[in-house]
């Protein structure tokens, strides 16, 4: 082991730390009491007052740390991290028709975004076409309505998607949002060597956390993977799926929970996809993961490098991958939407800044910086330009990307780390005690374990043993600055008519016998078990709507039901 | 403020059977943190709850608060559809005739829109940052008031 310390070194350092808690200490406490008799990180860690060498006196440096794109990779991926490529700048976008988005994806590109994030409406999320009953008065609202083939061609107008690559925050309905935007770059004359992007297409957090599933949790598990398997083949640059601790987080877990939880579900699919009789090398490096980036500094940034070391450990010891890249943890991070305020909401800019320091410190690969008016709905093209800028004064002002992994060597970075990765450790032990993620998926586990940790959440801000600025402290009765937020405006009504109209024209104009045929041969294939996937982009490419495939799959596999647990 | 006491002391204040309330997520999102710690919360308080469930829609929800007889209605919605989807809901209580039913919501709501919905019958708006203390006393007063009325 590659010990940082020597021994002599460590006994002097204890002797003096002995002294200087008998003498310098306790004249400091008198004169200045601590704030606290117990700080804590987020997720419940006792931080101590003070690290030292002491602290990471047994830690191997080769072993823990090592250096930057070589094994455990908790120093970054690369070798150069940002001082190669800054990372990416993604920022999740979308909102009423087709034609809104395209407007706003194309202002996001000439103002320096490089890389596209599409958000969906909740009828898309959920598989519903726009003129569904259930869709009324949602349709557009949270992201942009995607029915069929005609607007996924409609939001990629004059946008060249061999140029750029398309995050798709799509679920249970994945198979078909990729089938469309596979045919839309096809008819732009892009080859499939070209296609880059990301499906989340990540189903056990829709169950713990996100809830926006379908299908019961083994077909949702299997779809998922008929999507991996055929990116696999056929799209060398698409990552298909985004194994996502970020709506775990948000849902009210902790920040160990999340690593843990995350950790867990890309273990299951690993495993599914190995049964398949797939080659770990073959795929392992297409995997892609999301985190959240917190407030609690330091636990963030500890949570992202204790993840990286965690997983690459995981896919070389135990499922013997050879290949470098499979053992990368690639990861976008999102800063956290549930730690903005309503209340004084301009100080939202200062969060989620504080939060992507963490995200670039703990190195992301591609990062979404939330805008200050997301408490109330989705961002106005304002507030979206502060969001981005937000990153870009990080990654060009202020010289933290000109280093690599520069917090690394701090005796509490890496105390935390360490911890980070232990007590994330026992919940894996237990998950995989439990026969894995699917199976305690179905127990409720990872489900209860967030409602709790929530409601110590919140009880603990009640109780002002956390506190949140505007809400808890410093609070204003009478604010106006709540009340001059600019909000995007939008005519939901009129989006959800012309919907509803596009989608009546396409199913008079289509060739109805061609879509019946194209789903029927889909029916057939999911209920004989075969990779979906060559079905479904044969029905889109016929204009069978998003709505009708999902139907048709609900036919086979069933739908989700969950007990109403709180 | 919002300590055990406190709660108890405002809970002394109602008469007659406990409160019951319904906890529902109206609408397609999923985001059911906030509805589950506010039903949480009226529970621990002493309170009756029903929990839903996500993905309900009007319909639905007006059955059970029949079926169950609720005192109160706490609605929370994220997706933005707050207005058309709490409009379909304020009306199906009207056309049931228990319309007496106070109807409450959370969510992430936009400030202008809290008059409109004031407009269309809903009792209360509560923003993201909202106390807990703030809605179990909220509940109490309302349906002490509800229940004034009724006698």
């Amino acid at each position: 082991m590659t010990k940082l310390y020597n021994d002599k070194a460590l006994d002097e350092i204890k002797a003096r730390l002995e002294k200087w808690e008998k003498e310098t200490l306790p004249k400091s406490l008198r004169r200045f009491p601590e704030r606290s008799d117990d700080f804590t990180t987020l997720s419940g860690i006792p931080v101590k007052r003070l690290y030292t060498p002491l602290d990471v006196k047994d830690t191997g440096y080769m072993e823990k740390q090592g250096l930057p794109g070589e094994y455990p990779f908790t120093r970054g991926i690369h070798a150069t991290m940002y001082r190669g490529r800054i990372w990416t700048m993604r920022m999740f976008s979308g909102f009423g028709s087709a034609e809104d988005t395209n407007k706003r994806l194309k202002f996001l590109i000439s103002h320096g975004e490089t890389g596209l994030s599409l958000a969906f409406d909740y009828p898309t999320l959920v598989g519903i076409d726009s003129d569904d009953p259930l869709a009324k008065g949602e349709v557009g609202v949270c992201g942009v309505a995607v029915s069929s083939l005609l607007d996924m061609e409609t939001i990629f107008d004059g946008i060249d998607m061999g140029a750029i690559t398309t995050n798709m925050t799509i679920n249970p309905p994945a198979p078909v949002l990729l089938a469309m935007y596979v045919a839309t770059a096809e008819k732009q004359g892009v080859p499939y060597s070209k296609i880059g992007g990301t499906t989340q297409n990540d189903p056990l957090k829709e169950f713990i956390a996100q809830k926006s599933y379908v299908f019961p949790p083994e077909p949702s598990v299997k779809i998922a993977m008929d999507v991996v398997e055929w990116s696999v083949k056929n799209l060398p640059k698409w990552n298909p799926i985004s194994i996502s601790g970020y709506h775990i987080r948000e849902a009210g877990s902790t920040a160990v929970q999340e690593l843990a939880f995350t950790i867990a579900d890309g273990i299951e699919y690993v495993r599914h996809l190995i049964n398949r009789g797939l080659d770990v090398d073959s795929f392992a490096p297409r995997l892609s993961f999301f985190f959240d980036s917190h407030i609690n500094f330091f636990e963030e940034i500890a949570k992202f490098r204790a993840a990286r070391r965690m997983w690459a450990k995981i896919m070389k010891e135990w499922f013997n991958a050879k290949k470098e890249r499979s053992l990368w943890m690639r990861f976008h991070t999102q800063t956290a939407g549930v730690s903005l305020t309503a209340q004084q909401p301009f100080n939202n800019i200062i969060r989620t800044t504080i939060e992507a320091l963490a995200a670039v410190l703990g190195g992301t690969q591609s990062l979404h910086t939330n805008s200050l008016d997301e408490p109330f709905r989705v961002p106005s093209e304002f507030a979206a330009k502060i969001a981005l800028r937000t990153q870009q004064i990080i990654a060009y002002e202020t010289g933290v990307a000109d280093t690599v992994d520069p917090l690394a060597g701090s005796y509490y970075v890496e105390w935390l780390t360490d911890q980070m990765e232990e007590e994330a450790w026992k919940y894996i032990d237990r998950i995989e005690m439990m026969g894995g993620m699917t199976e305690a998926v179905k127990r409720g586990y990872p489900q209860r374990e967030i409602t709790e940790a929530s409601f110590r959440f919140q009880r603990e801000v009640e109780e002002k043993r956390r506190f949140i600025v505007g809400v808890n402290i410093f609070v204003e009765e009478e604010e106006d600055e709540i009340r001059n937020v600019p909000l995007l405006d939008i005519n939901q009504k009129e989006i959800e008519k012309r919907q509803i109209e596009r989608l009546r024209m396409l199913r008079m104009e289509r060739n109805n016998e061609a879509v019946r045929d194209a789903l029927n041969k889909l029916r057939k294939a999911a209920s004989e078990g075969e990779n979906i996937m060559p079905y479904v982009l044969d029905a889109v490419k016929k204009y069978a709507t998003l709505g009708e495939i999902m139907n048709t799959l609900k036919e086979v596999y069933g739908i989700w039901v969950e007990p109403p647990i709180y | 403020m919002g300590g055990a006491a406190d709660i108890l002391e405002l809970m002394k204040e109602i008469r007659g059977r406990r409160i019951k309330v319904l906890v529902a997520k109206l609408g397609l999102d999923g985001h059911d943190r906030g509805a589950k710690v506010v039903a949480r919360a009226l529970k621990d308080a002493g309170m009756e709850v029903i929990y839903t469930g996500i993905r309900q829609s009007p319909e639905q929800v007006v059955e059970t608060a029949i079926q169950e007889d609720v005192d109160i209605i706490g609605v929370s919605i994220l997706s933005g559809a707050h207005i058309p989807l709490m409009e379909r809901l304020i009306s199906l209580l009207k056309e049931k005739g228990i319309d007496d039913i106070p109807v409450f919501l959370g969510g992430t709501i936009p400030i202008p829109d809290i008059p409109k919905l004031e407009k269309i019958g809903v009792d209360k708006v509560f923003l993201p940052g909202t106390p807990l203390y703030d809605i179990i006393k909220y509940t109490v007063e309302a349906v002490k008031k509800k229940r004034s009325r009724r006698n």
